[in-house]
Formats: C-alpha cells, structure tokens, sequence
C-alpha cells in the first residue's frame, strides 16, 4: 500500500481514540480514574448522532456529545472526590450503565443515515506533495485532534497551572498545602476530560464511523485506558500509542483481505490479546523472574534487553485514585 | 430526626432516584412506567414458566456472585469473571463431544462439570498470573481475555465445532436430552442447579466467616502490604481467590450448556451478561454472603421480566439491565453520602487531623 494514503488514513481514523487518550490522560494526572471510558463513549457516540439527526448540524452533536461526557465524568468526581466512593466500583457500574442507555436510547437511531463531519481540505496546503496529502487533505475534527496533542503537551508542560495539575495527581497533600484547591481542581480536570472523551464519541459516530448500531464501538473504550497507561500519563508517548493502535488496526483491515485463510474472527480480537502483551510490557520490569531471565542471558543482550524495558516501564501519577481527606 | 430514621430514608431515597430516573427513561421512550411494572412483573412471575426461567437465571448469577464474594473481599475486581463462564461452557462443550458417544450420561455430564471447572479455574488463574507476576491489572488482563474467550466461541462454533453443512453463529449442535440435567416434573429448573449453586454460596459465606483462608482473604483485602508484612503468603492466596471464583464460574458456564431450562449448546454470549451481573450483585450485598441471595434473585427477575417488556413495546434488550445499572449507581450513591454524613456527624463531636490520606480503593 502506498505509504502516504496509509498515513493520511491513520491520521483520518485516528480522532475517537486520541481525544479518549488525552482526556483520559488529564483526567488521570489530576489523580482521578473514569473507568468509565467503554460506556461513556457508547453513549456520547450516540448522544451526538442522535443530536446532529436532530438538529441536521455536527456542531450541535459535537457539543451534546462533550456535555454528556462531562456530565458522566462529572458522577464519577461527585463518587469520588465528594462521597469517597471507590473508583473503580462507580467507574465500572458506569460503563455498564451508559453502555446500556446508550443501547436503550439509541433504539431509534440504528441505522438511520444521518450528517457527517465533511471532508474539508486546507486550500493551498491541502497541494503541497506528501505532507500535505497526509496532514491538510483531511476534515475538521482531524486538524483538531492534532491541535489537541499539541496543546494538551503545551499546557501540561509550559504553563503554571498545567505544573499544578501534575502536583494533583503526584502529591495531593503538598499541592493543598501549598493553596490548590485540590478538589476542584479534580472536579475541573475530570469535567475536561470527561468532555475531551465525549468528542472522541462524536469523532466515531459522526466521523471514523458514521451512523448509530448495537456494538459498533465496543471494547475501544478499555483500549483507550490501557493506551493511557502505555503513555505514562504524558500526552505525546500516550498520542504516539493512539496512533500506533489505529496503525495497527489499519494494518490488520488490509491483511484480513490478503489472507483469506485466516479466520475472520481473529482480526477483531487481535487488540486485546495485544493490549495485554503491551501492559505487560510496560509494567514488567521489577518482577523477580524477569531480572532472573535477564540474569542468564549473555552480558551484551542483557544490557540493551534491560535499557529497553526500562525505558518502556511506566509509572502512574502517585495520588492516582487516593483522595486527600480534608475536614 | 434520629440517625435510623434518617439512615432508612436515606436508602430509601437511592431506591427513589433509580426508580425515578428509570421512569424518565421509559416515558422517553414513549411507555408508560406503571405499565412497565406491570409487564416486568407479569414477566418475570406470571407464570410458572416465567419463575423457572427466572430461576434459571438466578443459578448462574448465584454462582458467580459467590465466586466474587472471595475475590472482591481479597480487594481484586475480577472483572474476567465473562470470560471464565464463556470458558467453561466452551471446555464442557468440549468434554462432551468427546465422551457422549462412548459413556453412560450421568458420567459424561460429571465428567462435563469437571472440564467446566478446570476451563474456568484456568482463565481466571491467567488472569491472577498477569496480575501477580506482571503488574497487568486484573481489570485490563481479565477484560481482555473476556473478548479473547468471545472470539475463540464464535470461532468453534463457525469452524471445527460447526453444524455440519452450516457455517452460522447459531451455535453447535445441541446434546440429546439424555445430557440434559433432570428438572422438577412440570418445571424446568434442574434441582441440582439450584442446590449447587446455593451450597456454593454458603460454603464461601462460611469460609468468609469463620476459617483462617477467610479471614485472611479479608486482611488482604483491607491491606496487603500489612497482610503481606504479617507473614501471609499474599500471592497464594490472591491465586486461590481467582482460582476459586474462576471454579465458580466455570461450573456455571457448564450449566448454562447443560442446564433443564439452557439450550444445551455452544453458542456465542452464552455467558448473557451473568457475571458483569454477579459484579453488581455483589457490589450492592457489601460483601454480605446473605444479601447476595435476595439481590441476585430481585435482579434476575429483572433481567428475565424485562423481556416482556422488550417484546410488548420492541425496546432494546439492554433495558433491564439499565434499570440494574440505575439502581446500583443510585444505592451506591446513597450509601456513600451516608458516611459522609455519618462522619461528619462524628467529626463535629472529634476533629480530625487535617491531611490524613485514605486511598479511595476499598
């Protein structure tokens, strides 16, 4: 396959899971984990075609879909940050609810043909050979996903109050005492992302995906999650793992037509076991048996197998899920 | 108003919001809530028929839910619990295609649990190996076994175990009646269903209570580092809990082939859900072996009386289970905001030092 229509197709089907990353990404700095992610696409994917059929606009069903991934994100701070609920247990009765409101809702719209973001190339740059074929010949919520990375990066990195988010996830007690207001700042990261995963909805249904069906979207939200840790919560690693899983996921679609012979069903499934290798990958190293292995093997391979393990191990942010208490 | 009034109308008030927020839904959908009830009711309890299908799948559901009740306590989410019933159907399946032809049934269906436990056991021990000794989180290795089990059903059932001269997701062929657990005369539940799935539930709610396997389970649960400071071999026995649970959920996966009431054959999502079911159940019982039984039978009768409802009005599929969804996340709520009151109330008569940390996972 030519290799710049398969970059401008990754490019292009990219949108869901990089908005999903990032606004997972945010959230998880601040030290809040929304589970969630399964579901809340679902239903923000559904939310917004819904709207978009409605109103005949994308605008509209952009915005309804990031109001209805705020308002989910927006139970899971109230369960942790204001009742102190385990995370994972709202997080995960959350996925199975938004998964079927979403189904339940969304009844009426399976297979209606409905608006779709239109493809909107940038004139001038949009002739540019290579680039821009890849970067400019693309559609709107594309430029902005890549605008996203960037400014996510920016903010986290350059700014005061980016330098603040990452003290919420680290050290919440230090950043309290140092005059965050820690529990709004979470509510506030955690609203952000919730809304930035809402997008990644509405980048399915009215863009990657167009339409509304029972399990089209399935099972993306958990890869989203692992694709967050695969990034160690910083925008750019985590953005490169997004691509690199739509990548993949491309890949796979051109192979399952050149081999006939393998079953059908393997190709759908090839994610999971994948993103259990991966998780593995990165959280491997510190396992006894692993620094046994690495013990036997010849010094020269032993040295380039550890620096790359260590450089693919991840760390989550140190208050993640714990909740400072405060009276 | 003194504590226990407010503590019941507290509760009350979580049932409440479900209710209420389920009504909304269904007048969004243009039908009527109390009609709803109705349906749901007449559902799920109309007829005999509609109890043994509720009880049906109250089993699996019972099953799994006992199994949880021993990870959930030793404080792992084994949400791979899907894939451990999946499973077990899929090596019972296989068991029996083996020996139907060349041993007597009750043998062959023995020997059928058997295969469903050691099918179970085995994915749930994976997923407890990834957990211990990767640091793959049981949540992301589990979910990610639950689609690769899914995916290896619908790969049997279009290939090698395929009907033969049909490639379809229907399922394999169904086992001749003789493979089919007995039922009560005139009502189609098996009572070797009901009592193993009920020995099940007390023999854990006994092991939680009162031996040193429970107890120490628990203290994990509530801190492994100082379980694992004290001297208790904490890998074993998070292994034992996933090993144990994935039994659970494997024998349940061997009913729901074999079952008086189940459709006596491989085919895909034969799981149905039960054991993101049993995850709620148990969320909802707190880790009350006692409250599981009531809760698990209540939301059984949900999920089977709601397919009238789905058939009356063409709804989704997925509406009882919203509903099961609504009430766990209102009562969870609730609860929460409960203890919240309940320390504020103590806080006032002792104030607490001020930055004391508490991770927010139980």
């Amino acid at each position: 396959m030519d290799l710049t229509i398969f970059l401008a197709s990754v490019l292009a089907a990219a949108p869901p899971v990089l908005f999903a990353v990032l606004g997972e990404t945010i959230t998880e700095k601040a030290g809040v984990i929304n589970l969630s992610l399964d579901g809340t696409i679902l239903l923000t994917a559904m939310a917004g075609f819904a709207v978009a059929l409605h109103t005949g606009s994308v605008v509209p069903g952009i915005l309804a879909a990031m109001l209805v991934g705020a308002l989910v994100a927006g139970i899971v701070a109230l369960a942790s940050l204001t009742l102190r609920l385990p995370q994972v247990a709202t997080g995960f009765v959350l996925t199975l609810l938004t998964r079927d409101l979403a189904y339940v809702l969304g009844n009426p719209y399976v297979r209606v043909p409905g608006p779709q973001v239109p493809h909107t190339p940038v004139p001038l740059l949009a002739e540019w050979p290579v680039v821009g074929k890849i970067l400019f010949d693309q559609d709107p919520l594309v430029y902005l996903s890549l605008v996203a990375i960037v400014l996510v990066w920016v903010f986290m990195f350059k700014t005061r109050p980016g330098l603040m988010l990452q003290g919420l996830g680290e050290q919440p007690a230090a950043a309290y005492a140092r005059g965050a207001e820690v529990v709004r700042m979470r509510y506030l990261y955690t609203l952000l992302g919730g809304a930035l995963v809402g997008l990644g909805g509405a980048a399915f249904s009215l863009l990657v995906a167009p339409g509304w069906a029972r399990q089209k979207f399935e099972g993306i939200g958990w890869i989203a999650l692992a694709i967050v840790i695969f990034g160690n919560w910083h925008p750019l690693r985590a953005a490169l793992g997004a691509y690199l899983f739509v990548a993949l996921q491309t890949l796979a679609t051109t192979l399952q037509s050149a081999m006939p012979d393998v079953p059908t069903q393997v190709f759908p499934t090839l994610p999971f076991p994948l993103m259990i290798l991966t998780l593995l990958l990165v959280t491997v190293s510190g396992a006894d048996w692993m620094n046994r292995l690495l013990a036997r093997l010849p010094p020269g391979l032993r040295r380039v197998l550890s620096r790359t393990i260590q450089m693919l191990q991840t760390v989550p942010p140190a208050g993640l899920g714990k909740v400072p208490r405060r009276e | 108003m003194d504590r226990q009034t407010q503590d019941w109308l507290l509760r009350l008030m979580g049932v409440g919001l479900a209710l209420l927020l389920s009504a909304l839904i269904l007048l969004a959908l243009g039908v009527s809530p109390l009609e709803a009830v109705v349906l749901l009711f007449h559902g799920a309890l109309g007829t005999p028929g509609d109890l043994a299908a509720v009880l049906t799948a109250w089993v699996p559901v019972l099953l799994c839910s006992a199994g949880l009740l021993l990870t959930y306590s030793s404080g792992l989410w084994n949400i791979g619990i899907e894939g451990q019933i999946v499973m077990g159907a899929v090596f019972t399946t296989g068991m029996l295609r083996l020996v139907q032809d060349l041993l007597p049934p009750p043998l062959a269906l023995v020997l059928g649990a058997l295969a469903g436990l050691v099918g179970g056991t085995l994915w749930a021990v994976l997923a407890g190996l990834l957990r211990l000794y990767g640091n793959v989180s049981e949540i992301f290795g589990g979910l990610g076994l639950n689609f690769v089990a899914g995916s290896l059903v619908v790969y049997l059932v279009t290939g090698p175990w395929s009907r033969p001269g049909t490639g379809t997701t229907s399922g394999t062929i169904p086992f001749p009646p003789s493979l089919w657990l007995p039922a009560f005369p005139g009502f189609a539940v098996s009572p070797v269903e009901l009592a193993l799935a009920l020995v099940a539930l007390v023999l854990v709610g006994i092991a939680l209570r009162g031996t040193h396997f429970g107890l120490r389970l628990k203290a994990i649960g509530k801190n492994l580092r100082s379980a694992f400071l004290l001297g208790v071999p904490v890998n074993r026995y998070l292994l034992a809990a996933f090993a144990l649970c994935g039994a659970l959920a494997g024998l349940a996966g061997w009913i729901l082939v074999v079952g008086a009431s189940a459709r006596h054959n491989l085919f895909p999502l034969i799981s149905s859900g039960y054991g993101f079911l049993a995850i709620l159940v148990v969320l909802l019982a707190n880790l009350n072996a006692l409250w599981v039984l009531p809760i698990s039978f209540f939301f059984a009768a949900i999920s089977m009386g709601s397919l009238e409802l789905v058939y009356e009005r063409q709804l989704d599929s997925a509406v009882g289970s919203a509903i099961q969804g609504l009430l766990v996340l209102s009562v969870l709520l609730t609860q929460g905001l409960q203890r919240r009151l309940l320390e504020k109330r103590a806080g006032r008569e002792k104030a607490r030092p001020p930055t004391e940390e508490e991770p927010a996972a139980d």
